[in-house]
């Protein structure tokens, strides 16, 4: 079994925003950064999986030269080896065109699985696996829960809205999008730290894959948004600003 | 130039986020002028009696169910068909499954849960939210095929809809049964829930910013004082921290209590759909520019750790005078 997990790496959860100079994008020269919390989940099923069936896990990660911080995580966790389309001008790509260039990554690898996170903590389009199906002509599950793999089929448990879920089969190789939480994830070893350094990283270049695809969506520009709503922010110590919050619920708002 | 909204249900069962991306289209109808028609999946049913100029209809035996595959061959026939300059889906979890297929083969990207669309000499603007909340972004398009857009819940009013009636009109379908791949079981519910969140009249809801399960205990003391219901966000439900029957937000529950405590949450949309349309909400968050202060009525920036044991004690005190 040869799965690719497809990994972003995005600014850390908690970061402070800052927009860039130019108005299109978001100033990151000090952030720090981690792997996308859905494709972590993936890339602990991909592990998973592996552990019960065998076989290689490779994970892909299109970004930047900091991104192989996340890679060497990937790979500390147990991905076997790993493939870094390094590219700085990945942010004025559209999905479409960063998916064009994981194709062609995953394309010379003829994987049995294609395994991604539902969507992405920056962008959140959640359509990278979709596409990546379409693009690769393989069959899709999305937001997927469980994963039952077969010789040649996956059966898996998609979550729909308001708490229902569905299985679905479908025929191998197939690209699946994992929801957070379908597992838990693990911490790298320290032997698994050490041993990452030796394990092999193919960098490709965007010339390797064509060039730079041309966006059709393109972001043209980002700010803070305008609060639909006007939030009485209550100031004071916590003891201070918790009476004034209960003397607010019950007299003002009436609703204790 | 036209419109093309796709429906999500059919006949008289439909998914109520259809009526809130009918609105969008045709509000955006009525701004510039170009004609509206709504794509069904089936039969037309109520879609019929809505300003529309036209339904389109698209059945084939092997649409009786859900499927990627169906579908997206569905909707990309209707589209060659109609040839719309633009094509709108409600944002739901089944337009996520198969709408960037469709726009993939059209060469386009799908401009996914869209908060306000707007035409600017003629061609769609889309405003979108990046980093879940925290930033705005705006999208513009290019390419020769239409373009695609999905509608966020909440984002257009479904009673905004406007009745009148439309030509319906079936688009002829091809599908071959071996282009279907997967095959779907029927859907179910989980060991039924035994918390019903939505008959409760104060919900106190935590979220990561509770770091540790046994933190949750604080929270759970606030609820009790205020006599409420313990719910929680996604993050804390995967984590095992409370159950899932506790989840409130678009893969859990749906809530609207008088009062809607959140505790640590910062106010993913996923979370915020859950809960926005609560009388009143209270938001606890150590983070000032957190989303979840774009929906609250009252407002603590601060230290849960601190904040909530003083509510608790304040709580208490008001309640026993």
């Amino acid at each position: 079994m040869k799965i690719v997990v497809a990994v972003k790496q995005v600014p850390a959860r908690d970061s402070q925003l800052r927009l860039a100079a130019d108005g299109r994008w978001i100033d990151d020269s000090e952030l720090s950064f981690e792997i996308n919390e859905p494709d972590a989940y993936a890339l602990e099923e991909a592990l998973q999986l592996k552990e019960k069936k065998g076989g290689e896990v490779i994970v892909l990660c299109a970004g930047p030269a900091r991104a192989a911080t996340s890679i060497r995580e990937a790979l500390a966790k147990g991905a076997d080896r790993a493939i870094h389309i390094e590219e700085d001008k990945l942010e004025s790509v559209d999905t479409l065109g960063v998916a064009r260039l994981l194709a062609k990554a995953i394309e010379a690898e003829k994987p049995d699985l294609v395994l991604t996170g539902l969507q992405s903590d920056d962008l959140g389009y959640g359509q990278t696996g979709v596409v990546l199906g379409e693009l690769l002509g393989l069959p899709h599950a999305t937001i997927v829960m469980q994963v039952e793999l077969d010789e040649a089929e996956v059966r898996v448990k998609r979550e729909l809205e308001g708490g229902w879920f569905q299985y679905v089969t479908m025929p191998l190789p197939a690209v699946l999008t994992i929801q957070s939480g379908i597992n838990k994830l693990r911490y790298a070893t320290l032997m698994g730290i050490k041993k990452a350094k030796s394990k092999p990283v193919q960098n490709l270049s965007i010339a390797q894959l064509g060039g730079l695809p041309v966006p059709v969506a393109e972001r043209t520009r980002v700010y803070l948004p305008e609060r639909s709503k006007q939030t009485e922010l209550i100031p004071g110590e916590p003891r201070e600003a918790a009476a004034k919050l209960v003397e607010k619920l019950r007299f003002e708002a009436r609703v204790i | 130039m036209s419109i093309l909204v796709v429906l999500e249900g059919s006949g008289s069962r439909w998914h109520p986020l259809s009526w809130e991306a009918l609105s969008a289209g045709q509000r955006l109808a009525v701004e510039s002028g170009l004609p509206l028609a709504a794509a069904v999946i089936g039969e037309a049913g109520d879609a019929a009696s809505k300003q529309l100029d036209h339904v389109w209809t698209a059945t084939h035996p092997l649409l009786a169910g859900y499927t990627a595959d169906g579908y997206a061959a569905a909707v990309e026939q209707v589209i060659q068909h109609v040839k719309p300059t633009l094509v709108l889906f409600p944002h739901t979890y089944q337009v996520r499954d198969f709408a960037p297929k469709v726009a993939t083969r059209f060469g386009q990207v799908l401009a996914s849960d869209v908060i306000r669309l707007r035409l600017e000499d003629g061609r769609p603007v889309a405003v979108r939210q990046l980093f879940q909340g925290k930033l705005t972004s705006e999208v513009r398009f290019s390419g020769s095929g239409p373009v695609f857009v999905s509608i966020q819940a909440g984002a257009y009013r479904a009673d905004q809809s406007q009745p009148g009636s439309a030509a319906v009109e079936a688009v002829p379908i091809t599908l071959d049964p071996a282009a279907i791949r997967s095959r779907a079981e029927e859907p179910f519910r989980e060991a039924a829930g035994t918390v019903d969140l939505t008959a409760a009249d104060i919900i106190v809801s935590v979220g990561r910013g509770i770091r540790e399960k046994d933190n949750i205990a604080l929270v759970e003391e606030l609820a009790q004082a205020l006599g409420g219901e313990l719910a929680a966000s996604r993050p804390i439900c995967d984590n095992g921290w409370l159950p899932m029957d506790r989840q409130v937000g678009s893969s859990g529950q749906t809530v609207s209590p008088k009062l809607y405590v959140a505790v640590g949450i910062s106010g993913a949309i996923q979370h915020l759909v859950g809960m926005k349309g609560s009388k009143t909400i209270v938001a606890i968050n150590k983070d000032s520019e957190a989303p979840i202060f774009e929906v609250a009525d009252y407002g603590i920036v601060g230290d849960l750790f601190e904040v909530v044991p003083a509510l608790v004690a304040e709580i208490r005190k008001a309640k026993g005078s």
